[in-house]
């Protein structure tokens, strides 16, 4: 099933299942939480391969994850619960490690882990372990965030060098033995949206994603399709570290589609980009923050790339694993 | 006493239909000097079907003109239909030239762009005629179609001549049936056509006093790089003996190794650089102009960068006035490639072409008539007296292909990704269209959107079926889904490789079964591996997978395809079980990344299975130390069939193996050849002759073991591989020798530039079994 690379097929389960079912206003955005009541509400499952990497695990993703998707609302996060599944002789030391790790990453996101909930299921029932947290968070700020936002002129930006988390998971899965210097890139961005939001005036900043599964690749593209504009993206101006360039070239992988965990795509007003810029880079997670693109008016709903020799290609929303398209 | 009884009085009217190519190629002043000629009463004009004609007189007359209407047309004319009815008569007097109908069910068909006539050349080149150095010269017989035709019927307003009002000399050779340029919808003259323009590279008129054709010229001698506008597309064009000037352009243009098509002056220019023998010269010479792939004549003064290491050339005559006049101003041959950055698409409107170009050529020689449809240069492979097109593009497109029988309801093709062409299917005609190029960049998508919507218009075809590759990612794919099924227009899905053996039945206008050697890059395949090396039973509307290549994985994707040593890689653990030589010379020049493309390999990540025979020949010419890196498609496998001794007649053996229902050509057996052949001492030439051998060999033995299971005794060959002549030739023959039928492309390419074709062939032929 294709379903979970967060490409097109995902989009289409979850309108075609879950927006069907449960539809109402405050789902139809699809953004990455709800505002309810002046608050800002989260939920996400993490289920990932191996649950120790280079960089992290599954504990410090599953916090810092709901923590990056209520920062990307523009609320402070606060409360967070945390629900366990365990396979049946799942090692006590294994997940002591892993709630250690979540106990560190809630105090360096500012946020407490108030409940919580544990099932074991039968062996070969589960994947060792997976995690579903849920978070609330306060809208401190009059921001009204969305992939919708977006107008023409306004800039690109990323936080950072992009795909570091998914090469890094990719190469950790052990049937590949390669020797690369990388770690995951995960990390809570509640502090850098707060100094961003903080910098800017009141609606520059249209839109804040954070670039998780399908990469900046498939956040761009779901800002072009809800608010019709193109994304004109610079090839030369997207940061990639060498060593996630050469896994990248090694496994013939776009970066552009690779997931990250500590990296946001904001999309702000021209006439903000520069303090946009500055405030993300006095933070050491934003320190890499690159204007990558621009939205333009047309074509409405495509992502482009401007290549280093000057050509345009089009970063499309994939359909299911990369497959070469060449004959 | 009355004079009128020394003939008979009865007279008789009949009314004629002609359909097919019959509207800007002279046929209606062609019909009224045979009116004329037999004192015939009537008229001719043109509608939206095609030509109508209505001729009254002696019953005798109007026969013998119905004849000389069926032996005698215009060179220009296709004729598809005639038809003809006896109708009241009317007693009128004369016979004349009616305006032109619109009106529904439009079915006119478009000529393509015509070469330079002699007829013109002549006038061209005589001091004395009106038309001396004229560069938008052209009459019925010749000059821009396709390129300049915004609508039907075709007439001066629906072209892009619209905007130049015909002086009083044009206007009375329009109107005249008897003359050459009688309703010649682009004629003008240097009084009222277009004009030539010499800008430097900043879009300044260059010398505005002097002659653009002798600055352009001068620029070209100079060593400069020049943008020309063509008829299908700006052009970028420098001296072809000066090296730093094609490096230049080599540089500026970001194209690496890919060859540049050469314009020669005349055959005899062409013989001074190439081999031709007759159906070469046919092909140069031709109305149709393409780009002639021929060997290159040994120490033929060339620059090095034009085209390096190919041991062809891609030679073209001049083909419209422009042309001609700037060959007789420069002595020697030129380089013409299109005018675009690398893997861009051709400019051809000229605001854009100047911001575009700017950075690459120092002047520009342009004009003020408009490119309607971006439309690329033809190429082809002299082959059998007929040659085989590899790509189908100007002069031939929108010529449409007859299909073996009608369809039931209109179809629109997709086409693939690369090469991409899509085509339109109305009764037993097929509108494939002109070369469109690789979808991946915006501004060809938009060509591929924009030009659907065109051909719809001039074609009068509304889609009831939409027919698509199988590979969700390609952005035809997407099309067909986001545009047509939107529309709630029944979509159909045509596994590639079915789609070019479907594409090689139609271009013979057969409809199987044959047995079907599909041999091409990658191609997605029904069970969602990726396939390009496979024999299919098939007829139009289906087929089953009857045998392969021997699958491998493709280790990282795209990245194999750019990188041959990576096939070579995986050819080479899959043939050796892991334990490949340590001290072979493609994995000693590669052993940087070598370990970690194999784990890739075996992992699985992004290296899925294919059976591609493309992929085996980049293997292959790795391993035979010709190419590492491929900076463009197929480059490393033009590099093997170029290098094989064509007199080496061995053969690597390569078994066949029962896998379930697939019979499987060993490919491990192939490459281990290769390797131990290379080490006893054997050069690249010897082993790429056998290795060639070899793969037709094992092929053509497949398809013996299939005749033997199926009773099939007919073989069609179609995909990208089959552009290697060597592997055409050799299969070909060993094919004949077992006595099998054997079915090849004619007017179609055999690489992705078909597929629309064949998709629209399978699309028909299901719809034609009715609903199910
Ligand atoms: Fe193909
Ligand atoms: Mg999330
Ligand atoms: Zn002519
Ligand atoms: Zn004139």
């Amino acid at each position: 099933l294709a379903h979970g690379a967060g490409g097109k097929a995902t989009h289409t389960l979850i309108e075609a299942v879950f927006l069907e079912s449960f539809r109402n206003p405050l789902l139809e955005p699809l953004e990455d939480g709800a505002v309810v009541d002046g608050l800002a509400f989260t939920t996400d499952s993490y289920v990932v391969t191996p649950l120790f990497f280079p960089g992290g695990d599954i504990g410090d993703l599953a916090v810092n994850g709901t923590v990056n998707d209520l920062a990307m609302c523009g609320a402070r996060p606060r409360y967070l619960s945390a629900g366990f599944i365990l396979e049946e002789g799942f090692p006590v030391a294994d997940l002591r490690r892993i709630t250690a790790s979540m106990a560190a990453a809630a105090r360096a996101a500012d946020v407490w882990i108030v409940t919580g909930d544990t099932k074991v299921v039968e062996r070969g029932k589960a994947d060792g372990c997976y995690i579903t947290t849920s978070g609330v968070g306060t809208l401190d700020r009059p921001t009204r965030l969305s992939a919708a936002a977006a107008l023409p002129g306004d800039v690109v930006i990323v936080s950072g060098p992009i795909g570091e988390h998914g090469i890094t998971i990719m190469l950790a899965r052990g049937e590949l033995d390669i020797e690369a210097d990388l770690t995951s890139d995960t990390a809570p961005l509640n502090a850098l949206t707060g100094l961003l939001l903080d910098a800017c005036g009141d609606g520059q900043v249209r839109c804040l994603r954070d670039a998780t599964r399908g990469g900046v690749a498939t956040i761009v593209n779901e800002v072009a399709a809800a608010s019709k504009v193109a994304v004109v993206l610079e090839e030369d101006a997207i940061p990639v570290r060498p060593a996630v360039r050469g896994a990248c070239e090694l496994l013939g992988i776009d970066p552009l589609y690779v997931a990250c965990e500590g990296r946001m795509v904001a999309v702000v007003a021209e006439r903000s980009a520069e303090v946009a810029l500055a405030a993300l880079r006095s933070h050491p997670l934003g320190a890499g923050a690159a204007v990558i693109g621009r939205i333009g008016g047309d074509p409405p709903g495509l992502v482009l790339l401007k290549t280093s020799f000057g050509g345009t290609r089009i970063v499309d929303l994939l359909v299911g694993d990369p497959l070469p398209r060449i004959c | 006493m009355s004079i009128g009884r020394t003939r008979p009085r009865t007279r008789i009217r009949i009314r004629i239909d002609v359909e097919g190519i019959v509207q800007g190629v002279g046929f209606r002043p062609h019909v009224h000097s045979l009116a004329r000629r037999l004192a015939l009463s009537g008229w001719v004009g043109n509608d939206g079907r095609g030509v109508f004609i209505e001729a009254e007189g002696a019953p005798d007359d109007v026969t013998r003109f119905q004849e000389d209407l069926r032996d005698q047309a215009p060179p220009l004319a296709v004729i598809h239909r005639v038809t003809a009815i006896v109708i009241p008569v009317r007693g009128d007097r004369g016979f004349h030239i009616a305006d032109s109908r619109g009106g529904a069910g439009r079915a006119t068909l478009i000529s393509p762009d015509v070469a330079t006539c002699a007829d013109c050349l002549t006038e061209m080149f005589d001091p004395a005629d009106r038309r001396y150095r004229h560069a938008f010269i052209n009459c019925t017989n010749c000059g821009p179609r396709f390129t300049v035709i915004r609508g039907v019927p075709y007439d001066r307003p629906a072209t892009t001549m619209a905007a130049f009002a015909m002086c009083g000399e044009c206007e009375r050779e329009y109107l005249d049936p008897r003359d050459r340029r009688f309703h010649a919808q682009p004629i003008c003259c240097p009084a009222c056509g277009p004009a030539l323009r010499l800008l430097d590279a900043r879009d300044r008129a260059e010398d505005p006093a002097g002659d653009p054709i002798e600055g352009a010229a001068g620029l070209l001698r100079s060593g400069g790089i020049l943008a020309v506008k063509g008829l299908g597309g700006y052009h970028l064009a420098v001296d072809a003996a000066n090296e730093d000037a094609a490096r230049a352009l080599r540089s500026r243009k970001h194209r690496e190794d890919r060859p540049f098509a050469v314009m020669v002056g005349d055959l005899d220019a062409a013989r001074a650089l190439c081999e031709l023998d007759g159906d070469a010269e046919r092909l140069l010479t031709g109305p149709q102009r393409p780009i002639v792939l021929l060997p290159r004549r040994p120490g033929a003064a060339m620059a090095a960068s034009v085209a390096p290491g190919d041991r062809r050339l891609g030679l073209m005559l001049p083909y419209t006035p422009l042309h001609h006049l700037l060959a007789r101003q420069i002595p020697g041959p030129y380089v013409l490639t299109s005018g675009n950055l690398s893997d861009e698409p051709i400019a051809y409107r000229d605001g854009e072409a100047r911001t575009r170009l700017a950075g690459i050529a120092d002047g520009f020689l342009t004009h003020d008539r408009p490119i309607h449809v971006r439309t690329d240069d033809s190429v082809i492979l002299p082959l059998w007296g007929t040659g085989l097109p590899l790509r189908r593009s100007r002069g031939y497109a929108p010529r449409p292909l007859r299909l073996s029988r009608p369809a039931r309801r209109a179809v629109l093709a997709c086409g693939a990704e690369l090469k991409s062409t899509f085509c339109l299917v109305r009764e037993d005609h097929a509108f494939l269209s002109h070369h469109i190029g690789d979808l991946e960049n915006y501004e060809t998508l938009r060509s591929f959107t924009e030009g659907v919507d065109h051909f719809r218009r001039l074609f009068d075809i509304t889609p009831r079926v939409v027919a698509h590759d199988l590979h969700p990612e390609y952005l035809s794919t997407k099309y067909a889904h986001d545009v047509w099924d939107a529309r709630g227009v029944e979509l159909a899905g045509v596994q590639h490789h079915h789609a070019h053996i479907a594409s090689c039945l139609a271009d013979n206008q057969e409809d199987g079964p044959v047995i079907g050697v599909a041999f091409d890059g990658l191609g997605y395949g029904a069970d969602g591996t990726i396939w390009g090396g496979e024999i299919l039973v098939a007829d139009l509307t289906g087929f089953t997978r009857a045998g392969r290549l021997s699958p491998v994985p493709l280790p990282g994707g795209t990245t194999a395809i750019r990188q041959p040593w990576r096939m070579a890689a995986a050819h080479l653990d899959a043939a050796y079980g892991g334990a490949v030589p340590a001290d072979l010379p493609v994995r000693s020049r590669n052993h940087r990344h070598w370990d970690d493309v194999v784990a890739v390999a075996r992992s699985g990540v992004n290296s899925p299975l294919t059976s591609s025979a493309g992929r085996l020949f980049d293997a292959v010419a790795a391993i035979a130390g010709l190419r590492d890196i491929a900076s463009y498609e197929g480059q490393a496998a033009i590099a093997l069939e170029q290098r094989a001794d064509p007199d080496e007649r061995g053969a690597y053996p390569a078994r066949l193996l029962d896998d379930g229902p697939l019979v499987t050509i060993q490919a491990a057996d192939l490459v281990r050849a290769v390797v131990e052949d290379m080490r006893g001492g054997a050069g690249p030439a010897r082993v790429s002759a056998r290795f060639h051998n070899g793969l037709a060999a094992a092929t053509a033995a497949a398809c013996v073991r299939l005749r033997e299971d199926t009773g099939i005794g007919t073989v069609a060959l179609s995909g990208g591989v089959f552009q290697n002549r060597l592997l055409l030739d050799g299969l070909v023959r060993a094919l004949r020798l077992q006595g099998l039928r054997v079915l090849t492309h004619r007017e179609v390419p055999p690489n992705d530039g078909g597929i629309s074709l064949g998709q629209a062939a399978v699309a028909a032929a299901r719809d034609a079994l009715g609903p199910p």
